[in-house]
Order: C-alpha cells, then structure tokens, then sequence
C-alpha cells in the first residue's frame, strides 16, 4: 500500500518536472514564431503553454498536499516545497513572457532577430541545466552539484550576452527611436529572468543537496 | 505488603521508561516519522517482552554483585537509586540507572557487611565502556553499511523515506526490546533474591522473578506511554537533532549492544564456538548512544570532538554510584535503626543464584578480550579514518565543515549539533550560528567568491597575452576588449540588484516613517539611507552607487533637505533611530 502510494508521489513528480520541461521547449517555440512572424504557429504555442501552466499548478499543489497529508519526509518536505514552488515560477515566467510577446507586440528590427533568438537559447540552456539537477536530488543527491554548474554557466552567459544585445540596441541602431530602445530592453530583461530563476533553483538545490547527502 | 516494598522498583522502571524510551523512539516521533502512539503501543509491549522472555541474564550478574535477600533491603537499594537519578537528571547531569543501582547494590554490601564479589563488578564496570565503545564500532559499520546502500542504490528519496520509516519502527521495537532484556535487571534485579513466593494460574506456575520481570515491564511500559511523550519531542527536535538515516544506525546499534548483553543464548552460542562467553550485565542506552554518535562522527570524519565535555559525562557516569552508594549507606541506617525495618537476612534466599542454570561466574580476562577486541576495532577504524583523510590539508581552511574525499567540502550537518548526555550540550563541537539561512549565505559568498576569482584570472590571463602581443593594433585590442569586459562587470545590474536585496535582507526594509516621510524619495536616495543605515562612509558608498565621492555629499545635502532635517540633526543618526 505504501509503496503504490509512493510510486504515484513519484509519478507526480516526474510529472511534475516534464510540465516544466515542456513549458520551456514551448515559450523557445513560441519566441522563435513570433520572430519569424509565425502568427498561427505563436498563438497555438500560448494556447498550449496557458494548458501547461494550469496542469502544472494542478499537479504541483497535488504533490504539496501529498507531502503533507502523508507526513512524507517530514525534514525534507519543507526543501523540496520550496523547490516545487521555484520551478513552477519558471514556468510562470515562461507563460507570461510570450504573453508579453503578444499583448505588447515588440517591434524587433531583423539584424536583431538571431541575437534574440540566441539569447532566448542562453536562457532557456540555464533553465533547462536546472531539471536534471532537480531529478538527481531526489535519488543520486551527490551528483546535484555535477550538474549545477551548467546552470551557472548559461546564466552568467546569458547576462554577457544580454548586455550585448543592449548595447547594440542602444549604440549601433540610431533609426529606432528611444521608447522603441526602452521596449526592446525590456523584453532582454523578460527572457533574462527565466535564467535568473534558473540560478535561484540552483541557488536551492546546492543548500538541499548538501543537507541530503548522508 | 510486598506491593508496598515493589513500589520503589516500579517507580525505577517507570523513570527509565519514561526517559529511555526516547533514545528508542525519540527521533522517530520528534520528527514526525512515527505517530507517538504507535511508537508507545510498540515500545511497551517489546519492553514487557524483552523483560519477561530475557530478563534473566543480566539480573543473575547484578544478583551476583551483592544478594540483597530481605524485601526492606531490596525497597532501600531501589528507592536510593530511584532518588538518585531523579536527582542528578533534575541537575542536567549526565547519569545512569546501571550505575545508579550497581552503587547502591555495593553501598547495601558496605552497610550489611555482606560480601561484595569483586569479580562481578570489575565485569559490570568494564563493561560501561565496552557498551559505548561497541555502539561505536557497529555505528560506524551500519553506518558505512546504510551510506554504500544510499549512494549506490540510487533510489527514489520518497521510496527511501518509506523504507527509513519502516526501518526505524522494527529497529524501535528491537531496541525496546533489548532495553527490557538487559534494564529490567536495573528495576527488579535487587528483588528477586528478596521474594520468595509462586503464582498459580491454573496448571501453570509461575516463579517470582518471572512475575517481577513482567510486573518490571509492565511499570517501563507504563512510563513510556504516561511520561515519555514530552523527552520523545525533546530528543527529536531538540538535543539530538539527527536526520533519519542517522536515527536508524543510532538506534540498531544500541539495541544490538543491549540485545548482546542481555542474551543467554547467544552467549551459550559464543562459547560453543570457543569463544569467551559474552558477560550478561546491564548497559545504559544513554552510553551506548553517545558511543554511537562518536562513531558515525568518526565515520563522516567529524574531528572536533569535545574531549572535555566528554570526560565530564564519563565523570558524572562514575560519580552516580558513590552518589547511589552513599545515600543507600545512610537511608539503611536510617531504615533499619528509626523504622526497625529489617534490610538483611543471613539466611540464603531461595533462588540463590548458583541453583540457576546459566553460568554466571565470569573470570574477569574473558571481559578483558572482550574489551581489548572492541577497542582493536575502534584502533583500525581510526587508523583507517586517518589514513583516509590524511593529506587533506585543506581541511583545516574549512573550520564551519568537513572535507568529503568524493564531493569536496561540505557543511556539518545538523546531526552532531546537539547530541545526547546532556540536554542542552553537544558532545561535538557546535557551529554556532550555523542555520540553514547562514549556510546559504555561506555557501552563496563561497560561490560569488569563485565567480569574482574567475573573472580575475580571465583578466590577469587576458593581460598576460596582450603583453605577449607583438602587434600594437593586437594590443590594443585586447585591451580594448579587457576595458568593455571591466565595464560590464561595474554595470552588472543584477549583481547590484541582488546586493540591495541582500542588503535588505540584513538590514531590514526602511523604517516605515522614513519611508512615509519621504514618499518622494528616489530610487537612489532609498538605496543611498540604506547604505547609510549599514554605516558606510561616502567614500565607501561612491562605488557602491556608480557615481563620484562629491555627488554622495551632494545626494546626502538632498536627502537631509526631503527628510526636512534641521541644520543641527545628524543625518545618519536620524536614519538609525526613526
């Protein structure tokens, strides 16, 4: 009994961190139609990213009541709460970013559209380093920090990178005008915060790992 | 009558199962892996048992050490005893109900005249160390053992949390059981050679002792489920805070050793095999878990061990019985002169100990191997421990943790903080301070550290091969490039983002008035009373805000004049008080 009870805790989980997974292969989709002007293609990727974001709440507080109804690890729980809550941030941001995209329309001069498309890989190469490291936690815990670097890594590149972008937005682009540069900043630091969030996981999983290790 | 006199026995057995269940099931409940009660349900029964199925061994030992043979003598050896443990946990010392019993025994012996067998306590005394010193010796091999099953196994945290869960409630049930096996000697062994009668129920007679061990039980189990509930929470959360894995080794170890010396069988077992026979004596839990803890430190390789506090636990440990012999010394003579209570016959008791069957007369060099063994396995564990560890030099830089040959340097867990003996003090050095908060932030500033130790090595190697550039143009690209990469890092938004965030954290937010009062305030002027909350001076603040030592006078002279401050207020001063 116990143990098909842990088998769908597990489940859950894994199912947890696909929704997550899956969430960033779309927002990558979803900015790389926008930019190339798949109008058809970005509106299917919001659609299917909203879904996601409600069945991944769904599924995280499932997993958060399981936690606490069973009295599952009981000095864990409160890690790993916090650790559930961080990803689905994650996800969060992802969905409201390409909302961004749309409601906003950001007018993005093609010279630019290959930097932003490598800024948004940079990003989601972060975010994307942080799930296996999430995984590892919870059955192999000494191997987190092997994989914990990738993140930091893709983060700091992500920032350099960014930073790049702006300066050519600001000094190497004088048809735009300053609220067209501002606009477009803004949308740099938006796909900047899913690499920000994935160093905050990071951040996380290197303290939980170390209080798991035995 | 005899109920009367029995009562100071069942108040030792209700004391030590109120008190020692914890060491049982104290993590299990503390950290609500085990509902307290089922912890109790099984604890009870295991202990009534254990008491009532293996009792007999370890009383027989203590009935040797001095027969007290009259129920008055039996009454004032247990009520002395009781008294004394009572006393010194009262006193936050460190004490022992075996030590406690095993004084008032002799201190029975001094006041009668009766013999004491000298052998028989130079076995009881030896073997208060050699119980610690096997609990550590199977704590570091469970715990070696329970580390390779972990990492090698790989498996699922929850699926391991079920099996820990179950694991500690057989250990719990095994530990309870061996504590009443080997501490029910402790409660009734003064009584049995005092009683003297048989219980009937039906065709089957039952002999006293065996109704003293179940009534000895009986009274444990009474303690765990009346009283043990609060030292069960206490142990978990409090003074020996240790994860569950930890919790599982600690308490298999020390019913292993109690169940070691409390069993004919596999001592008859030994001996068939050639062996010195294992001494049947009883052990106090609470030293075999300090013995336990010190071995899974020696494992992790916990090396500030607090020697002093060490000894002044193995100090209140001997101090117990000349306290317990003392006060039995005067309350006989008390007793027997101003009650005209008799506390011994000359007459020997019917179950005199050489009727029974197990042997019991124990040369003393059998215990002597036993214990030179045990502490040749403590002796390699070291040398194997030092070896391991020896060479990393590096150790030693790193005083809030310990070095892990496989994952590099990691912070003491919270397991040794507060270990057991003394409620309040740790038998392994603690790091103060050492919260989850102050690790993150610790581990945080290790990190930040390493980031800012990369970019300087990127910059002095970036530099190197400019001054190895033949080209002028060459040369002053690269420098070019170091300038934009030293420009970036000044302007590294989410860096300074993230100090004002911590800083924040530090501090606290601004007081609420000031914040009212200057509504208006900017971005700048906000950060700018932060950092004058922290106590920087201007020069120090310039870098910090991105601008000249000049512009911070002037952005204080506007901040005094938003915040309405008179000529004579001090700026600084009106910050840190609002």
């Amino acid at each position: 009994m116990f143990s098909s009870r842990s088998n769908k805790s597990i489940e859950l989980i894994d199912g947890f961190f696909n929704g997550v997974d899956q969430s960033l292969l779309i927002f990558k989709e979803g900015v790389k139609n926008y930019l190339h002007q798949n109008t058809a293609s970005f509106a299917n990727n919001l659609q299917e990213l909203a879904k996601l974001e409600a069945e991944s709440d769904l599924i995280r507080r499932k997993i958060e009541e399981t936690l606490y109804t069973q009295s599952l690890m009981p000095q864990l729980r409160g890690d790993i709460w916090r650790l559930l809550e961080e990803l689905d941030n994650l996800i969060d941001l992802s969905k409201k970013n390409l909302f961004q995209f749309d409601v906003e329309n950001p007018l993005i001069p093609e010279e630019l559209v290959l930097d932003f498309i490598k800024l948004t890989q940079l990003s989601l190469s972060a975010a994307e380093a942080v799930i296996p490291a999430a995984k590892s936690y919870f059955n192999q815990p000494a191997a987190v920090s092997e994989k914990i670097h990738r993140v930091y890594f893709y983060e700091k590149e992500t920032d350099v990178f960014a930073d790049v972008v702006r300066r050519k937005i600001f000094k190497e682009m004088p048809a735009l005008g300053l609220s067209e540069k501002f606009h477009l900043r803004y949308f740099t630091l938006h796909i900047e915060t899913i690499s920000d969030t994935a160093e905050k996981v990071a951040d996380l999983l290197t303290i939980m790992a170390i209080k798991r290790i035995v | 009558m005899i109920f009367l006199f029995l009562a100071s026995g069942l108040f030792l057995g209700w004391s030590l199962g109120a008190n020692d269940a914890g060491n049982v099931f104290g993590t299990a409940v503390g950290t609500g892996m085990i509902k307290f009660r089922k912890a109790a349900i099984v604890a009870g029964l295991f202990v009534i048992l254990g008491a009532t199925l293996q009792g007999a061994g370890a009383t027989r030992t203590l009935s040797q050490l001095g027969s007290v043979n009259v129920l008055g003598g039996a009454f004032t050896v247990a009520l002395c005893a009781a008294t004394v443990v009572a006393w010194m946990t009262y006193k936050n010392l460190p004490v022992s109900t075996s030590q406690a019993i095993v004084g008032a025994i002799i201190g029975w012996c001094f006041f009668t005249t009766s013999p004491v067998d000298y052998t028989t306590l130079v076995v009881i005394m030896t073997s208060w160390l050699t119980g610690p010193v096997l609990g550590a010796v199977f704590a570091a091999l469970l715990y070696l053992l329970m580390r390779t099953y972990i990492r090698k196994s790989r498996v699922h945290v929850i699926k391991l949390d079920g099996r820990i869960r179950v694991g500690l409630l057989v250990a719990g049930a095994f530990g309870a059981y061996s504590l009443g096996a080997n501490n029910i000697a402790n409660v009734m062994g003064v009584f049995v050679n005092a009683s003297n009668y048989t219980v009937q129920i039906g065709n089957l007679i039952i002999p006293s002792e065996q109704v003293l061990f179940f009534a000895g039980g009986l009274a444990i189990a009474a303690g765990i489920l009346t009283y043990s509930k609060r030292v069960m929470l206490t142990l978990g959360k409090g003074v020996l805070e240790l994860t569950p894995e930890t919790a599982l080794v600690v308490v298999l170890s020390q019913a292993l050793v109690l169940f070691l010396f409390s069993s004919s069988a596999l001592s008859a077992f030994v001996v068939r095999m050639g062996l010195p026979p294992i001494p049947l004596v009883p052990v106090s839990s609470t030293q075999v878990i300090v013995g336990s803890l010190i071995g899974i430190g020696m494992v992790k390789g916990v090396q500030e061990i607090r020697f002093k506090l060490l000894g002044s636990i193995f100090g209140g440990w001997l101090l117990t019985p000349f306290f317990a012999g003392g006060l039995t010394f005067i309350s006989l003579y008390v007793i027997s002169n101003v009650f005209e209570i008799p506390v011994m016959s000359r007459q020997q008791a019917v179950n005199a100990p050489q009727d029974l069957p197990v042997h019991f007369h124990f040369p003393a060099y059998p215990m002597v191997l036993w214990l030179f063994l045990a502490l040749l396995v403590v002796a390699l564990f070291a040398g194997g421990w030092y070896f391991r560890t020896a060479g990393q030099g590096v150790r030693s830089r790193y005083p809030l943790g310990q070095w892990d040959g496989n994952n590099g340097y990691r912070p003491l867990s919270g397991e040794f903080l507060g270990a057991e003996g003394i409620p309040g003090k740790a038998i392994i050095k603690p790091e103060p301070g050492l919260s989850d908060t102050n690790r993150n932030a610790v581990v945080k500033h290790a990190l930040h550290l390493s980031d800012e130790r990369r970019f300087l090595e990127s910059m002095r190697d970036s530099l190197e091969q400019a001054q190895r550039e033949p080209e002028l143009q060459k040369k002053n690209e690269r420098i070019q490039g170091m300038l934009t990469a030293l420009h970036q890092k000044m302007n590294d938004s989410a860096e300074i983002r993230r100090f004002y965030m911590e800083l924040e954290t530090a501090i606290g937010p601004l007081p609420s008035k000031l914040t009212a009062a200057g509504s208006h305030l900017t971005v700048q002027e906000k950060k700018l009373a932060l950092l004058l909350r922290l106590g920087l001076s201007s020069k120090d603040i310039a870098p910090l805000l991105g601008i000249s030592h000049k512009s911070v006078d002037i952005a204080r002279y506007r901040l005094r004049k938003k915040l309405d401050l008179r000529k004579e207020d001090n700026l600084i001063q009106y910050i840190n008080t609002v």
